[in-house]
């Protein structure tokens, strides 16, 4: 038995805190910079002015700035901080590193609601939750939390038998594919303009929802987000596998039913208001975990909640195409600045289990 | 192991096995009535299949009994929540777990999760805990290193380490060192002798290492295929012909107390000389397939010269000089041949 010389000093648990005081100015900095740019130009200080509640500003920039870019720049952030802490949550739960809300077909299931709602209802027009009504609109987050919830407690129950994660990824892809069939169904008899309807949702985007729809998605996400974070110690212990974590006191069944539950609510309320937005939910934790070097979920729900933010404000901008009256997909943009970057990340670190240490 | 030692853990009439839905169930062992007691370590033996697993998993309380009931310092174990069970069991598994990116240190401190709040912060009385476990198990070098660049004989001191954070009465370890090398298996070992000695805590062990169970283990725990589970001292199951029985597919010699390959002889070799090299001789002939006998027409002798050694191989045709016990075997298997 090796003796280890009594000198040797303890290790310290904390977090880094620098990084995550960079990362919430960083958050700051681009809300901002996403509240002054765009079609119009608004300088940062008119920015602040405005927010500070001055009057002496210009009206019309007062009106962008409270009607177009705060609740838009909001969702963003809402909508980035949420699919990160439900793509973190996934990622441990079925310990698997390629783990989001999309490849276990949570979204598809949370698509699929919504398609039933849009292309059943009929529901037409410019905006799609802009037509709806206050039940309308209760009713397609509703549609999609269920949907997202019934796909993922599909792939528990019969992931639940089969003990396996390459096993369980396929069922998520399988379930994906079946919504995905449905969807395709409804899509061919529906009318173009409710198609068209359908199609632009699954572009992705933040600009749809204005300060009526926040009043519903900030709620559904901060309680998500709340109940995320109580679940930090059974996701620390579920690192160890489940049996471990059993014998370390974690009452798994009911621990994974609240994992589901937070991580249902979470992408499947984003899902709803903003489209189908890949890639934040499976990059984000691996980024953060690339960041501050650690396991530790209560590191990384922070630290994801407030990258994913940065990130979809990041990604909105550059939708926007700052100086130019067109606009990209939100979904392109995600994949096109994110994927370069995570793989860089990846290819930086020494070893596979390392970068994906999950 | 004093005789008024405490009992921690007591099992009645246990059978385990599974009961799956909608099919039969499936009965593994039947009748276990054993008990733990203070300071010991147990070993549980078996041949595979024999149910050893489910024994473990039974007695952790990740699975209940088809019948019976499991005493845990005199309460129902599967009457216990999870973290009051938590709080008087440890377990450590064979599977090497891929944490990802946790210190040692942090690992460890999951063990205070029965103790700690919501967010599992660790109070002082907590770290004390967590840093005594690591210096119990003599890791405190490798308490800042990351888990994933451990090897598997540290990971597996950390993962005791862990259980013992947990202030457990019984500490459970199903195959801890299936993986791992001689050298690391015996220094789990008697790491594991140590923690059950000094302290109010019992230790079972189960394990296909039958050589260590039976040199260390207060006490066997023998699950043979058929039949019911068997305890005692090594050395009573062994006279009693218990253990053999156990392992009767391999060939168990008492009189040396280890497990024999078994083989046709391909013919008897005689062997002068003495002391170690003598010894390791004669293994290497019975390896080979020899029988060593007082007097036969081929015949090994070990020469010593100069501190050197040698074996000059006497065969009716012929005399050689072999400088090492492979090129001995290898002369006198192509003799056998011719």
């Amino acid at each position: 038995m090796a003796t280890a010389p009594t000198t040797t000093p303890w290790p310290r648990l904390g977090p880094r805190w620098g990084l995550f005081l960079g990362m919430a100015a960083a958050l700051l900095g681009f809300f901002a910079l996403s509240l002054g740019v765009g079609s119009v130009s608004i300088p940062l200080d008119a920015v602040v002015a405005i927010l500070w509640g001055e009057t002496d500003q210009k009206p019309s920039w007062s009106h962008i700035i409270y009607a177009i870019r705060l609740p838009r720049a909001l969702t963003a952030v809402l909508a980035g901080a949420a699919l990160s802490a439900s793509g973190l949550q996934m990622q441990t739960l079925f310990r698997n590193p390629l783990a989001d809300p999309f490849i276990l077909g949570i979204s598809a299931g949370a698509s699929l609601g919504v398609a039933l709602v849009v292309l059943g209802t009929g529901v037409t027009g410019a905006g799609l939750l802009v037509g709806l009504g206050l039940l309308g609109q209760v009713g397609v987050v509703a549609a999609a939390v269920a949907g997202a919830a019934l796909v993922l407690g599909l792939v528990l129950f019969v992931g639940r038998r089969v003990q396996n994660t390459m096993t369980l990824l396929i069922l998520g892809l399988m379930f994906g594919y079946l919504t995905s069939a449905v969807v395709s169904v409804l899509l061919y008899f529906s009318i173009p303009e409710q198609v068209q309807t359908y199609v632009l949702w699954t572009f992705g985007s933040f600009g749809a929802v204005a300060w009526g729809q926040l009043t519903f998605l900030a709620p559904v996400v901060l309680a998500g987000l709340v109940l995320a974070s109580l679940l930090v110690k059974p996701l620390n212990a579920l690192l160890l596998g489940e049996t471990y974590a059993r014998s370390m006191g974690l009452g798994a069944r009911r621990a994974r039913l609240w994992i589901i539950a937070s991580a249902a609510l979470l992408a499947g309320a984003v899902t709803a208001y903003c489209g189908p937005i890949g890639f934040l939910g499976v990059a984000v934790p691996h980024l953060c975990r690339a960041l501050f070097n650690t396991s530790d979920h209560r590191v990384l729900l922070p630290a994801s909640v407030l990258l994913g933010g940065i990130l979809a404000l990041t990604a909105d901008l550059v939708a926007r195409l700052p100086g130019s009256e067109a606009t990209l997909p939100l979904n392109a943009v995600t994949a096109l600045i994110g994927a370069p970057v995570v793989t860089w990340i990846i290819l930086r670190r020494r070893t596979l289990r390392q970068a994906f240490a999950a | 192991m004093n005789a008024v030692a405490a009992t921690i853990l007591q099992t009645r009439d246990l059978c385990i096995g599974y009961a799956p839905k909608r099919r039969p169930r499936v009965e593994v062992a039947a009748d276990i009535g054993v008990e733990l007691l203070k300071g010991e370590l147990v070993c549980l033996l078996g041949p595979n299949g024999a149910g050893k697993s489910t024994l473990m998993r039974t007695l952790a309380g990740l699975q209940k009994p088809l019948a019976g009931e499991v005493n845990l310092e005199g309460r129902d174990l599967h009457g216990l929540t999870e973290s009051e069970r938590a709080r008087l069991l440890g377990l450590v598994l064979t599977e090497r777990v891929d944490v990802g990116n946790l210190s040692a240190y942090a690992l460890v401190a999951l063990g205070r999760y029965p103790y700690t709040g919501w967010d599992g912060r660790l109070s002082a009385a907590d770290e004390e805990m967590v840093r005594w476990a690591i210096d119990a198990v003599g890791a405190r070098e490798l308490a800042a290193r990351s888990v994933g660049e451990l090897s598997d004989g540290e990971r597996q001191k950390v993962m005791i380490a862990r259980a013992l954070a947990q202030e457990p009465a019984v500490l459970l370890l199903d195959e801890p060192t299936a993986f791992l090398d001689l050298p690391r298996r015996v220094e789990i070992v008697q790491l594991l002798r140590r923690l059950a000695g000094d302290s109010d805590r019992a230790v079972l062990l189960s394990t296909h290492d039958l050589d260590l169970a039976l040199r260390c283990a207060d006490r066997l725990w023998l699950l043979p295929l058929d039949g019911p589970l068997q305890t005692g001292a090594p050395e009573d199951l062994v006279l009693s012909g218990a253990f053999q029985r156990a392992f009767a597919d391999v060939e168990f010699d008492p009189a040396i107390g280890s497990f024999q390959l078994t083989r046709e002889p391909e013919g008897e070799v005689g062997l002068v000389g003495e002391g170690l090299h003598a010894l390791w001789t004669a293994r290497a002939l019975e390896r080979a397939g020899f029988r060593v006998v007082e007097d036969a027409p081929t015949c090994v002798e070990i020469i010593h010269d100069n501190g050197d050694t040698a074996w000059r191989l006497h065969t009716a045709a012929s005399q050689r000089v072999c400088t090492t016990l492979y090129e001995l075997v290898k002369c006198l298997k192509l003799d056998a041949i011719d």
